[in-house]
């Protein structure tokens, strides 16, 4: 790590442009060649359990997204001055009050949401990516890069399990954000005529099988294969 | 030089704090917010036991607000089923009793709200009574709220919620189509002893000829089991009351 704290140290004598290609390169890698779901199969509890509709879904996704920026931000901020023998209890410390954060405000203004995300939203305490961007990255890096660091793996995150939540509400309840597509399609066809739901999607199992296929096509895609 | 002890405790003791202060000051700043937000919750869940769960959803906070207090009047009761009008000192109001902290006291001294719903025409207009459920699940809390017509028999709707019962299976309970299945049930059979609403183990069965018998949720039978239960113990404890209620509203017929 010191090593690559030196090299970053030289390469960034002339002042770096605002969105160079580096950092362009720690939001966009974490979206496809580094997702944290697909690639390296972190917060997939998560992912699994809130993915049954789309909005609950986008609602998750945001407090991911500004769990994960925030504390890569207070982390590296603090970087310098974080004792290492109590780092990970400091990490601990910033990213629960940050979530406890995210639930009160959800408590307060979207009521519902907090009763339907219930445990979810304080189990982002434990999600792997949170712990994993600020030990990987905040920890030896400086706040803006890291910022877009927590960005790119947030927004790998989301775009994933959006993605699972549209096809498991699309053919669990036939809906796509609470808007029912299935019935508005069948009505087009006549009275008589009826799209099916499947209830396996509905249920955790269905995610699972979701999820696969993503990683199949995406890995199809990229060539990507497990060391 | 900063790996110290003196070091490492100072830095953990500013953090905590810090991170204290913050949370802290959030809780107190959202605090009358999410009281708000939680009695709107409560208010909606006992309009959803007489009114459709779509209705409730097409009406903005203050139409709930105001459609509450223009159509719900509510009591408080004992188990004996005389009116309370304070405890401890204090007057007491249906809104502000706690169900699941009275759920911890014996039966006989806890108060038991009754919400009454108005037709159009006011006070005089009874359309049904909605009582509070509460009981235990396969993991966590249940709650309800069931209303009864003014027979004081026939099931007028449930609403029904869980704080942790199982994705998919006994947290079927909030879904419409569950609940919608104790519509038109009674709770006494015809020699007016209380037998509430039974859910059957297994899904798929038609119960519409019995009475007190509702379809069940495969996979969920604890959960039912515990539906059950806060029924028949809720419905007992509130017999007085209805009892008192169907026999004046008798008279009333006669």
């Amino acid at each position: 790590m010191s090593a690559e704290t030196l090299e970053k140290a030289i390469e960034k004598k002339p002042a770096e442009a605002l969105f160079s290609k580096r950092r362009k390169k720690l939001v966009s890698d974490p979206l496809v060649d580094e997702n944290p779901i697909t690639i390296q199969v972190l917060g997939i509890c998560s992912a699994l359990a809130v993915t049954t509709q789309m909005k609950p879904t986008l609602v998750m996704a945001i407090s991911v997204i500004f769990v994960v920026v925030m504390s890569n931000l207070a982390i590296s901020l603090l970087r310098n001055t974080i004792p290492s023998r109590v780092r990970i209890i400091v990490q601990l410390a910033v990213v629960a009050t940050l979530v406890t954060l995210v639930s009160e405000l959800l408590k307060a203004f979207a009521y519902d949401m907090y009763k339907e995300l219930s445990v979810f939203v304080g189990l982002i305490i434990t999600n792997c990516i949170v712990m994993g961007r600020l030990e990987a990255f905040a920890l030896g890096n400086k706040p803006y890069d890291s910022v877009l660091d927590g960005l790119g793996s947030a927004l790998g995150y989301s775009w994933i399990i959006l993605a699972v939540a549209f096809f498991r509400e699309l053919w669990g309840s036939g809906a796509v954000f609470g808007i029912p597509v299935f019935e508005y399609v069948s009505s087009i066809f006549g009275p008589d005529f009826k799209l099916a739901t499947n209830g396996l999607m509905v249920s955790p199992v269905g995610a699972f099988i979701i999820l696969g296929l993503i990683i199949w096509v995406q890995r199809t895609k990229t060539g990507y294969v497990e060391h | 030089m900063q790996q110290s002890n003196a070091y490492i405790i100072t830095f953990s003791v500013i953090l905590t704090v810090v991170l204290g202060l913050l949370l802290s000051g959030t809780s107190q700043v959202l605090g009358p917010m999410q009281r708000e937000a939680i009695a709107l919750d409560k208010k909606k869940q006992i309009l959803g036991a007489v009114i459709s769960g779509e209705e409730i959803e097409a009406m903005t906070p203050e139409q709930i607000n105001e459609y509450y207090s223009k159509r719900i009047s509510s009591i408080v009761v004992d188990i004996s089923g005389k009116e309370v009008s304070e405890d401890a000192g204090s007057p007491v109001t249906a809104e502000t009793v706690d169900i699941a902290k009275n759920y911890k006291k014996p039966a006989d001294e806890r108060l038991f709200p009754v919400f009454i719903f108005l037709g159009e025409g006011g006070s005089d207009d009874v359309q049904s009574y909605i009582f509070p459920l509460y009981g235990a699940g396969l993991w966590d809390a249940i709650w309800g709220f069931i209303a009864l017509d003014t027979d004081m028999n026939t099931v007028g709707g449930i609403t029904l919620a869980h704080a942790g019962e199982t994705p998919g299976l006994g947290a079927r309970i909030t879904e419409s189509g569950v609940q919608e299945r104790y519509v038109g049930k009674k709770v006494f059979d015809e020699s007016g002893d209380l037998v509430a609403v039974q859910m059957m183990k297994g899904e798929g069965k038609d119960y519409s000829g019995d009475e007190h018998k509702v379809d069940g949720m495969s996979g969920a039978t604890i959960t039912a089991n515990g539906v059950n239960n806060m029924l028949r113990s809720y419905l007992s404890h509130y017999e007085a009351f209805i009892k008192e209620k169907s026999s004046s509203t008798a008279v009333a017929g006669l």
